[in-house]
């Protein structure tokens, strides 16, 4: 009744999506067969050459920038350096029996359980939302875009948005006091009121990316499927469980896997708002603090690398899971 | 499609309702994303003593032409000069990553070379490797060089370490047919002509999704620029931003003329460029 073939942006995404998924299979053996005709240039020597002229500068910075750092990163990890002097001792796997045995610590991972819950509500919120509107609305475009928008608003002024926002007497505690709830809390006063408050941040700058990554991946079901549904009298909700649940799976788990390791890697907004203080300091901030602050070169290297090891599991897992065929969808 | 469905089909009725409450959803997201910004704007027409007076955060601003506060965070938070690093920082890293990116494309779709496997696998295992954590490391290969606190540091960063924008490229390259390639060659035209003269005006679309997504990316980065650029007069929109913390202190007006101030050029290009931005963003995300 209400559902319009939703052609706002299509064309490209649909189009692009399709020709990749032909070509990912094929790419590698085609470029094989192509040699027959061009056998004079072919076999130049200057041919063999020209590919790294075109990859030098990339692989340069890519080694630079990447490996290099994940190499030393490791190294460190295992040393006293304090990230100025000349010697470093290799102290062996003191940083990391350190980084395990001090309750401390460890404790900044108990954080991340306030962003992965978060990020749940992130989910299934970008999910609702993304649904309704990929029906006919009036002011579809006007919501798509209110939705999203925060989503690339700076950082920096984020956190100022909402540190004034969650101000004791300040537009939080103004809107409760509407509706008779007392308008005095320290919301970023306690750990847990803090944390919350900083996660429920972090759900309302985040949410616009999942919406329109669901938006697209919703849109490139064929509209068929539902028109047949309606006929057969689905609701709504079976629709959704039987159609578009199903058809934009990929892109649920893949926005999963990012929640996961987003959640252990958050860093600006809580570092902006409270600067890690009332034990709101997440893994990456303690590891900054170790680095430029401490000058503990060695320790943060191990905190990195524990990270690092963590995301390449959460990411080998999700792998695991769905296949390949992620890439393409979208 | 409007199927006339006679009035006698009774679950005609219950949509209604549905209706009502996704558009009371929709109504009440769009309260929730819009209020805290709306009282930051309000806050920034204010003077210090309306703020002070105890109204609350939600009072309208006395005097809706009040742009005294503007101006103070514009000179007295060196935005202009943030602007100027940034203006300059996205220029080349922008320029540098559509042609990096677009090389790289070109000579792993467009050649059989030795170790090509290990050249997609090296970039590809980097796409897993979150930029977060390797930055202690990555500081002191950025100090050997001497490149600390310049304004090369951040863009030798984001050219090396964008891997995103060489997926989009090589995506689309796939679309360009060879025989576009192979005709030139025939007309004499070396790798680098076509590569110029042939592949690079046909990836326009996706220089536009990169160049977008690499924009609104660099323009709102603030650990890369925090990290490698503390001098002042070497600050950013985020990184000057940041700083109105200190001196400003609880002068909340300043403050959220600031934040206002760096919000409003996104919103600009957000404006105009919206479908490109939804488009680049469902492209490039999954990537």
């Amino acid at each position: 009744m209400t559902r319009t073939p939703s052609t706002a942006s299509p064309p490209v995404a649909a189009g692009a999506a399709g020709t990749a998924a032909e070509k990912h299979g094929t790419a590698g053996r085609r470029s094989r067969h192509r040699a027959p005709g061009g056998a004079s240039w072919h076999d130049r020597p200057l041919r063999r050459v020209t590919p790294w002229l075109f990859l030098l500068a990339p692989l340069a910075l890519l080694v630079t920038f990447t490996y290099v750092p994940v190499g030393n990163m490791i190294f460190y990890s295992f040393t006293d350096w304090d990230g100025v002097s000349p010697d470093r001792n290799f102290v062996g796997g003191d940083n990391y029996t350190e980084l395990f045995t001090r309750p401390e610590l460890f404790k900044v991972f108990a954080v991340s359980l306030y962003y992965l819950t978060a990020s749940v509500v992130q989910i299934t919120v970008a999910l609702y939302f993304a649904t309704v509107l990929s029906f006919d609305l009036r002011f579809r475009n006007l919501f798509k875009g209110i939705l999203f928008f925060p989503y690339l608003i700076n950082g920096v002024a984020i956190g100022f948005v909402f540190l004034y926002f969650f101000q004791d007497g300040g537009t939080l505690d103004s809107v409760l006091s509407w509706f008779g709830a007392d308008g005095d809390h320290a919301w970023l006063g306690s750990p847990e009121s803090a944390n919350t408050s900083l996660a429920g941040v972090s759900v309302w700058r985040f949410t616009g990316l999942n919406f329109v990554l669901f938006l697209g991946a919703i849109q490139s079901i064929p509209g068929e499927l539902y028109e047949a549904a309606q006929l057969d009298g689905a609701s709504r909700w079976q629709q959704f469980r039987h159609i578009i649940a199903p058809g934009i799976r990929p892109v649920l788990s893949l926005s999963v896997i990012l929640a996961i390791s987003g959640s252990l890697s958050v860093f600006e907004i809580p570092y902006i708002m409270t600067g890690g203080a009332t034990e709101t300091s997440t893994f990456v901030i303690q590891t900054v603090k170790f680095a430029f602050q401490f000058n503990k070169t060695g320790l943060a290297s191990a905190c990195a690398v524990v990270l690092l090891a963590l995301i390449l599991l959460i990411t080998w897992i999700q792998r695991r899971i769905v296949p390949d065929e992620r890439v393409d969808l979208v | 499609m409007t199927v006339a469905v006679p009035d006698r089909d009774p679950s005609r009725r219950r949509p209604r309702v549905g209706t009502a409450l996704t558009y009371l959803s929709l109504v009440i997201a769009s309260l929730v994303v819009l209020v805290p910004l709306l009282v930051v704007f309000l806050t920034s027409l204010k003077s210090y003593d309306e703020i002070s007076d105890g109204q609350g955060a939600l009072a309208l601003p006395d005097d809706w032409l009040n742009f005294s506060n503007y101006a103070t965070a514009f000179t007295d938070g060196h935005l202009l000069t943030a602007f100027g690093n940034t203006a300059f920082i996205l220029l080349f890293s922008i320029t540098g990553t559509v042609l990096i990116g677009s090389m790289t494309a070109y000579a792993i779709d467009r050649f059989d070379f030795r170790f090509k496997g290990l050249v997609m696998a090296l970039f590809l295992i980097a796409t897993l490797v979150p930029g977060v954590t390797t930055q202690v490391a990555t500081f002191q290969v950025v100090n050997s060089f001497g490149l600390f606190d310049t304004r090369w540091a951040p863009i030798l960063l984001y050219m090396g370490t964008d891997i995103v924008s060489i997926y989009i490229f090589l995506q689309f390259i796939r679309g360009i047919p060879k025989s576009l390639d192979e005709a030139a060659r025939l007309d004499g035209a070396n790798s680098f002509t076509i590569y110029r003269k042939i592949i690079f005006p046909l990836l326009k679309p996706a220089v536009a999704t990169v160049v977008i997504i690499k924009g609104i990316t660099t323009y709102n980065d603030f650990y890369i620029p925090f990290l490698y650029m503390p001098s002042e007069e070497l600050g950013t929109m985020s990184t000057a931003l940041f700083r109105f913390k200190g001196p400003f202190g609880a002068h909340w007006e300043n403050i959220s003329a600031g934040a206002i101030l760096v919000i409003v050029p996104t919103l600009v290009i957000f404006l105009f460029l919206q479908r490109y931005i939804y488009n680049g963003f469902a492209q490039g995300a999954t990537k």
